[in-house]
């Protein structure tokens, strides 16, 4: 059964517990400095962001058809059947056409570095596969990260909306932007007033540049055809006149 | 100085200096790219991932390189042989341009080391993938195209049958392998429909990069020619570049209207109502088109040389200004932040320019490129050399 992570925002008192667990868990440096970075890097792969009397995190979609993985020239990122998207640096060319393809400005690149890599939070692959949950989640101590099945996070969701319908914006964000996320956020606001982006297509991206892909094979096989032909006719053509000589 | 020692350097011109210039910033830039990585020579940033080195080395470079697939389609498939003159300056431009390409992305990728990981590790499902495998390949086409220049300097007659042999597959195969990834680089860009203005987002990016890169082909082809004369002293193939300019003017007025119709289509001219620089740069760009394409209609400009001459450098100025603003500008509100390239990344471009118009004039000085001819000599060689239709270049 997929995975995923429900953050609500309506629990989070902004603690940055979850920045300092997923620092742990990637072997990041994390101090005061590094928690009053509002932004994801390459060194942090979480961040709490506040937007007034609301706080919101930023992390990896792990989007149910992401993007970042259909555009990889080399398959370094891959969709599990676990839920997370994950990320063979051993593969990775540095494109960054992951980063350029991302609709939420996710992966992040180590520029400084001479052998650099792209970095992105993994939505801990390796615990969820031991039947831990995420870093982030175990340590949360409101329960605003919960993290669980997919299908009972959503049903959890719909719960809280109903439960509560004044406190919530009566929304799930991720459930169906870029065709669903394995992260949904509940929010007592409109969603891009905690910073979210509302401006995401509703279908998978992956469609818009596999529609032409897919064209591949047609436009070989007919082309060859095509100017093979041509080239036969002006050919015949031209080797007709040379035979036939100065006739007319 | 003494005397014997000026004669043993070079004679120092204003161009020559410029050109040194060039080189030695591009040097330093080299060294800041290869020992302070992507972070100490470009100005990209983790909401900014693609700079000038794909803008421009990349979008431009290979589209600038298209007159060699176009007029290898013309001349060898249509068979219209006249313009076999500007056939082999074309294929040279082609393959120098693909290899600069190929070095510019030595400098953007951030591990230039593993640059060969595509072929060998498959995503079908990735347009760059695509791109990757068609570059390589059509890079080797070109490289087998050129090779009959180099046979033929050197008298290697067998060689130079074996090539001719497989030349037709071989054309037909590099038409494709272009058509193929100057489509894709539009294809690219499909996937950022959130990122990229409305007024360059359309799902026929495809179509409109192949096109343009066609009519960016014919202009470059007229540019070389009109420089390549005057560096080397040849008289210019004044009526064949203006039948050239003619065809020029068909394809840039096919572009536009697929352009102006997609912008219809999508109701997006009301975008131009909206006082924003991604407007201006449109606007730009599509005046850098029409006004050649209007100009190019009449035969006298056709026939005038210079007028001739900035038409096609209009019409590739236009190209760069739509790769640019796809590329770049295009996508700087959508994501959120402003690019401007870092010095290091402006002088490895030029850089790369720079040696690319240096390797051309040597080759074309050494090498069989130019046919010497005057038009009648010209209308000769073409009778005679009809007898070989299969003949590469």
């Amino acid at each position: 059964m997929p995975k995923a992570i429900l953050y609500d925002s309506t629990l989070c008192i902004g603690c940055r517990a979850c920045e300092g667990a997923c620092a742990e868990r990637w072997g990041l440096p994390y101090n005061d400095k590094i928690a009053a970075e509002e932004t994801i890097s390459a060194h942090k792969l979480t961040t709490i962001v506040t937007h007034g009397d609301h706080f919101c995190r930023r992390l990896c979609m792990n989007c149910l058809q992401p993007a970042c993985a259909s555009v990889c020239p080399v398959g370094a990122l891959s969709k599990t059947a676990l839920g997370p998207v994950t990320y063979d640096a051993a593969k990775c060319i540095g494109c960054r056409y992951c980063m350029q393809a991302c609709p939420f400005q996710v992966p992040t690149y180590e520029w400084s570095s001479r052998m650099p890599r792209m970095r992105k939070c993994d939505m801990c692959y390796a615990r969820q596969s031991a039947g831990k949950l995420t870093a982030c989640a175990e340590i949360c101590p409101t329960g605003a990260t919960f993290n669980g099945e997919r299908d009972a996070l959503i049903a959890e969701a719909r719960q809280r909306l109903a439960a509560k319908p004044d406190q919530y914006y009566q929304k799930i964000y991720g459930l169906s932007e870029v065709g669903g996320t394995s992260v949904f956020f509940l929010s007592a606001v409109p969603f891009e007033q905690i910073g979210l982006r509302t401006n995401v297509p509703q279908e998978p991206l992956p469609m818009l540049t596999w529609r032409v892909l897919e064209l591949l094979p047609d436009v070989v096989s007919t082309g060859s055809v095509l100017l093979g032909g041509i080239w036969w006719i002006t050919n015949r053509r031209a080797e007709v006149a040379r035979k036939e000589g100065p006739r007319k | 100085m003494t005397a014997w020692l000026r004669k043993l350097l070079p004679k120092i011109t204003v161009w020559r200096v410029i050109f040194a210039a060039i080189l030695l910033s591009g040097a330093y830039a080299t060294y800041l790219r290869v020992f302070h990585g992507l972070g100490g020579s470009t100005n990209l940033s983790d909401k900014f991932p693609w700079g000038l080195w794909i803008g421009f080395d990349v979008m431009c470079g290979v589209g600038l390189a298209a007159g060699g697939f176009t007029l290898v389609a013309m001349v060898h498939i249509f068979n219209i042989k006249q313009y076999r003159p500007v056939l082999r300056p074309a294929i040279l431009t082609a393959f120098l341009g693909y290899l600069l390409v190929t070095v510019g992305l030595l400098y953007d990728v951030g591990r230039p080391d593993r640059m060969w990981h595509p072929l060998v590790m498959w995503n079908p499902h990735s347009v760059m993938f695509e791109v990757a495998w068609c570059v390589t390949l059509y890079s080797t086409v070109l490289f087998l195209e050129f090779l009959p220049m180099v046979f033929e300097r050197f008298g290697l007659d067998k060689p130079l049958e074996w090539i001719h042999r497989i030349s037709v597959p071989m054309m037909i195969l590099g038409v494709l392998l272009s058509t193929l990834h100057q489509s894709s680089l539009g294809t690219l860009f499909l996937i950022v429909p959130e990122k990229l203005y409305p007024l360059w987002y359309t799902p026929v990016l495809p179509l409109l990069f192949f096109v343009s890169a066609i009519a960016v082909g014919l202009a470059m082809t007229i540019f070389e020619s009109w420089h390549s004369a005057r560096a080397f002293g040849r008289a210019l193939e004044l009526p064949l570049l203006a039948s050239i300019g003619r065809v020029l003017a068909v394809a840039m007025s096919v572009y536009l209207w697929i352009r102006f119709l997609d912008l219809l289509h999508r109701g997006a001219f009301g975008l131009l109502l909206r006082n924003r620089t991604e407007t201006w740069l449109f606007l730009l760009e599509i005046a850098l088109a029409v006004v050649p394409t209007a100009l190019l209609y009449q035969s006298r400009i056709r026939r005038n040389p210079a007028a001739l001459y900035f038409c096609s450098v209009m019409v590739v100025f236009s190209f760069i200004a739509n790769r640019l603003n796809v590329g770049i500008t295009g996508l700087e509100a959508g994501s959120g932040t402003h690019y401007i390239p870092k010095w290091s990344e402006v002088a490895v471009t030029l850089s790369l320019v720079a040696v690319g118009f240096a390797i051309f004039r040597v080759i074309g000085q050494y090498f069989p490129v130019f046919e010497a001819h005057s038009p009648q000599a010209g209308l000769l060689e073409r009778e005679e050399r009809e007898v070989d239709p299969l003949a590469v270049g």
